[in-house]
């Protein structure tokens, strides 16, 4: 039996492995299952509806984002939809305009710690050693600061500059996809058709990127979702604390500290861009919650998957 | 102290550890908390600090002078080696001496000192409140499954879970003390310096912002843990030989629930640790997140290093205290001792 192993591994490659395979999930597949679901078809039509809206916004604005039309904070008219805000500029406009830039330095951010954090992530459980414990150790000490906070530091030393934002919202994601793919590439690297590949003699990172990555789509796709929806939080919490755009340009979380202080007079100037981004995320965390259902479980919700992969890790090596 | 603890625990090896495993738990995981902090420290110093170029140069900007310029080197101790820089500044953290504020001059520990206080008010009440409210619903929705109260609770927080603290923040302000009522203050007008207790209707919307955006997630947890908890074949088992069902829920379903409900609480606290930096800045709350804010804006490095090493620092420690006391309270655990 072990005899055989090898030769049939080396005469005929996708043959030699047949049985032990994952059910690999196909991503679209799962998606579009995911869409069908009531819960699912809610959230993709919330997210898909405001990142059109913010897409087109700026075609179809009726006025400049940065131009003066009216008096501050006047009230909602046939002119002006939702009112001026506090430089009397049109509200409408500059919610229309004020999308974008958001959604790309979200998606951004979302991309490059989904893949930093694979990558980490992956590479720490398939070549265990010292590898695994210089990632992990590293992991540990990024993951003692708070997001936001590690964020904030960042910018404290560079200045804030937008391609700097979206590294340093990236790179504080890193921690937590890597816990969580770690220990789902923990689980495929102990199958059989890893060990058989193995016994070809390929190397560890191809067989990191053909074997293991493609039974990882599952928890890839969620960690996305869950990133994806932090980094809109994150990157409109530092718009709205003054650490994103600079002030003239229109942004929904800026839009939102400098429309507070005429709250009594025209709260529309603060309403629609927080109820915009409130959507949003509302829109991609329950997409992304039906996602998580089809492809890792009914009863294993997003939070809690995630939660539990950041946290097991400890309980299960203890003494 | 806990380092020589710690040390003792490898030299004596294993039969100690055998004699008193959740000591060596204790001990094995404060270490590797002490370790973490130490690094943590280095990371934050050598980033703000040097990493920059020059410190100085970065807060004085244009308007540097050659004169200015060596007045804040020497300040900042950027004349001198690097181990003697961060060692001065290390203990200067743990002996409560910061040196002075770089925006205007003051007394780094006397400007944090209040701050602290009152962000740990806020964290803490929040974090109970959160806590009770997140693990009575949750425990309600999983014992009547699928009822009224599980689909209508798991709907409203699953929308919730996703929303940016500054939206709940500005959504209670206009619901709650502008727009539609006006019964509550919408921002703090305490100056820095001052503490909650002076008004402490200034607590109200902080915290019942903070407790918004965490009850979700306490909820969630809970509801799965215990779910899972009265599935699972001892709660069948109980069931079959007829225990009533009050007993099964609070002797059999409810400790095997209580472990990953406690690293949720904890989860929540090191969230907080980060939610009050928006949170604060909202309501204009005189606490270490405002504190942060303002500082990063002015560029006040030795304010911005002690507040995020503080906030590291907590979060090590909330981790390493759940962590054991998940741990302590996990029956299967229990047993293996």
């Amino acid at each position: 039996m072990t005899a055989h192993v090898p030769r049939d591994a080396l005469s005929a490659r996708t043959d030699a492995v047949p049985t032990a395979r994952l059910r690999r999930h196909h991503w679209l597949a799962t998606l579009s299952q995911a869409a069908r679901t009531g819960r699912g078809a809610v959230g993709l039509g919330l997210a898909i509806s405001i990142i059109a809206l913010a897409a087109v916004g700026p075609l179809i604005a009726p006025y400049s984002a940065t131009q003066f039309v009216g008096l501050p904070f006047a009230r909602p008219s046939a002119h002006f939809w939702f009112g001026t805000d506090t430089l009397g500029r049109d509200v409408l406009s500059r919610v229309l305009d004020g999308g974008w830039v958001l959604l790309i330095m979200a998606a951004c951010a979302t991309a490059f710690g989904v893949i930093v954090g694979g990558a980490c992530g992956v590479s720490a459980a398939y070549l265990r050693g010292r590898v695994d414990a210089i990632i992990m150790r590293t992991v540990d000490v990024i993951l003692a600061f708070p997001q936001l906070v590690f964020a904030l530091l960042l910018v404290s030393i560079a200045g804030p500059q937008l391609w700097l934002i979206v590294v340093a919202v990236g790179f504080s994601h890193a921690p937590q996809v890597a816990r969580v793919l770690r220990s789902a590439t923990l689980d495929v690297s102990e199958r059989e058709f890893v060990k058989a590949v193995e016994m070809q003699g390929v190397r560890p990172a191809n067989l990191m990127i053909k074997e293991i990555v493609p039974n990882l789509i599952a928890p890839l796709m969620v960690e996305a979702g869950l990133r994806l929806t932090y980094s809109i939080v994150i990157m409109a919490g530092l718009s709205f604390l003054e650490f994103g755009q600079s002030p003239p340009a229109p942004n929904w979380g800026l839009m939102i500290n400098e429309n507070r202080i005429g709250l009594a007079s025209n709260p529309w100037a603060v309403l629609v861009p927080a109820l915009l981004i409130a959507l949003l995320t509302i829109g991609t965390n329950t997409f992304t919650d039906a996602v998580a259902g089809v492809a890792i479980g009914v009863d294993r919700k997003p939070a809690e998957a995630a939660l539990i992969d950041d946290v097991m890790p400890h309980a299960v090596d203890a003494p | 102290m806990a380092v020589a603890t710690a040390s003792g625990v490898d030299r004596r090896s294993v039969s100690w550890r055998q004699a008193h495993p959740i000591a060596a738990l204790v001990c094995g995981r404060a270490a590797a908390g002490l370790i973490t902090m130490l690094v943590v420290s280095i990371v934050v110093f050598l980033a703000t600090q040097v990493l920059p170029g020059n410190a100085a140069y970065a807060v004085l900007g244009r308007t540097a002078t050659p004169t200015r310029l060596h007045a804040l080197e020497a300040q900042l101790h950027l004349n001198r080696g690097l181990f003697d820089q961060y060692w001065s500044w290390l203990s200067g953290v743990l002996t409560g001496n910061l040196g002075t504020s770089l925006a205007n001059g003051k007394d780094v520990w006397g400007q944090v000192y209040p701050r602290l206080i009152n962000s740990a008010g806020l964290v803490f009440a929040s974090g109970a409140i959160g806590s009770l409210l997140g693990v009575a619903s949750g425990l309600a929705a999983a014992l009547w499954k699928g009822g009224w109260f599980d689909r209508i609770s798991s709907v409203t927080f699953l929308a919730v879970t996703s929303l940016p603290e500054f939206v709940v923040g500005i959504g209670l302000i206009i619901l709650l003390a502008t727009v539609v009522i006006h019964v509550l203050p919408a921002v703090s007008l305490l100056p820095p310096g001052t503490y909650f207790w002076q008004a402490p209707s200034l607590l109200i919307l902080p915290i019942a912002t903070l407790v918004i955006v965490i009850v979700p997630y306490i909820f969630r947890m809970t509801r799965a843990a215990m779910i899972e908890a009265l599935e699972s074949d001892y709660v069948e088992m109980a069931r079959m030989e007829g225990l009533s069902s009050q007993r099964i829920v609070l002797r059999h379903a409810l400790p095997n629930a209580v472990a990953p409900t406690i690293q949720v609480i904890g989860l929540n606290f090191l969230y907080l640790a980060g939610g009050i930096v928006v949170v604060e800045y909202v309501y204009n709350f005189p606490g270490i997140g405002q504190g942060l804010v303002f500082a990063v804006q002015n560029r006040d490095i030795p304010e911005i290093q002690f507040i995020v090493v503080v906030l590291a620092a907590f979060y090590i420690l909330m981790n390493v205290v759940t962590d054991v006391i998940a741990l302590l309270a996990t029956p299967r655990r229990r047993l293996l001792r």
